[in-house]
């Protein structure tokens, strides 16, 4: 049970979001920014990825099954490859510019103090723009916001990996911007 | 130096909000409502639960901005928000106020981290669902903040005197674009 009355039966940060619509707004602005938003140079599946990482390095089942599943449905693939990116992206058959920025946000998420000057300058030699890790830098962080606002209200989560992956299409066409938390 | 090319006359994550003004808009409405707010914790609390949080993420920039504005709304008491930050079961601020920085500071290690003993002592001591709800998002909101700063190597300026004026202009203006928009109080 959550540990506040949310006055509502919403799972993960639906249930915190509707309790606060206020703080709930600005919130999703920034998701649809970093996440939906068109982007010159990270597909909506690199940063939904990204997240996802974040919140498994974490351990936020939630998040990462959310943003997992979002990540799934742009990339268009099973969702073992979801896991093999999360539990160990070097191997994994993605780009060395994700690769690149998957390690900053693996540090960011340790601590902002854990990026390295390296991972920087080989993210920028796999063609990383500064916007891009910024983008980057910001997502992780606002990953671990998300992630303890969550866990940290003792949130309750869907245990069916079908019902994230059954919601993925209707959030990737939505977007989070005026997101209804109780849709 | 920062990561990415940003303005050098801006510092902290001015720099960082001025390179991404979309990103900012946001940021700043939500942080206009965590921490400009007297509806149950006061601005002094919420300013204090924002530096606690950043001491422990070690991130001086922040723990020194917002334990200056806490000063602001303090009297000038920096002796009590020092405290505050480095040891605040031992300062003189109320108990209540007490079991939330406990909170927040199990908000830092992680969300799972936080206990239900926690929660059940602060509102043993009065605290309410939205108290709880705000000491927990606040704690949040700022191991993104400090993340997003120290991430990028945001610049930190090395001379103290320099956090009470922007301490004071957010003390009086609050949050919002106008921090990376118009020159930087001295």
């Amino acid at each position: 049970m959550a540990y506040i009355d949310l006055q509502n039966d919403l799972p993960g940060i639906r249930g915190p979001m509707a309790f606060r619509p206020e703080t709930a707004k600005p919130l999703n602005e920034l998701a649809e920014i970093l996440l939906h938003q068109q982007h010159d140079s990270l597909s909506c599946g690199e940063r939904e990825m990204i997240g996802a990482y974040v919140s498994s390095l974490n351990d936020c089942f939630f998040c990462q099954n959310v943003h997992g599943a979002m990540a799934g449905h742009y990339f268009e693939c099973d969702a073992s490859l979801i896991d093999s990116i999360k539990h160990d992206y070097q191997s994994a058959p993605i780009s060395d510019k994700l690769k690149a920025l998957l390690a900053i946000a693996g540090s960011v998420q340790k601590g902002g103090q854990y990026v390295t000057p390296r991972q920087v300058e080989h993210a920028k030699k796999m063609d990383a723009t500064d916007r891009d890790i910024h983008d980057t830098v910001l997502i992780a962080a606002a990953f671990c916001m998300f992630n303890r606002y969550v866990d940290g209200l003792n949130t309750w989560a869907p245990q069916d990996p079908q019902v994230y992956a059954d919601r993925a299409a209707m959030r990737a066409a939505d977007g989070y911007a005026n997101l209804n938390a109780f849709k | 130096m920062p990561y990415i090319k940003v303005d050098e006359n801006l510092p902290g994550i001015r720099a960082l909000l001025a390179f991404s003004p979309e990103t900012a808009e946001p940021l700043g409405v939500l942080t206009n409502l965590l921490l400009r707010s007297n509806d149950g914790l006061s601005m002094a609390e919420r300013e204090l639960i924002a530096a606690h949080v950043s001491y422990l993420n070690d991130c001086f920039y922040c723990h020194q901005s917002h334990g200056e504005i806490a000063v602001c709304y303090l009297n000038g008491d920096r002796q009590l928000v020092e405290q505050v930050k480095k040891d605040y079961s031992n300062a003189p601020v109320p108990d209540k106020l007490k079991s939330l920085l406990a909170i927040a500071a199990s908000v830092q290690q992680g969300g799972k981290n936080v206990m239900p003993q926690q929660v059940e002592q602060a509102r043993a001591l009065g605290a309410t669902d939205k108290e709880i709800h705000d000491t927990v998002l606040i704690a949040a909101a700022f191991c993104m903040f400090n993340r997003y700063v120290d991430g990028l190597a945001a610049t930190t300026p090395p001379d103290l005197a320099t956090y009470p004026p922007r301490a004071s202009q957010v003390a009086e203006h609050g949050y919002g674009n106008h921090v990376f928009a118009a020159s930087q109080p001295v």
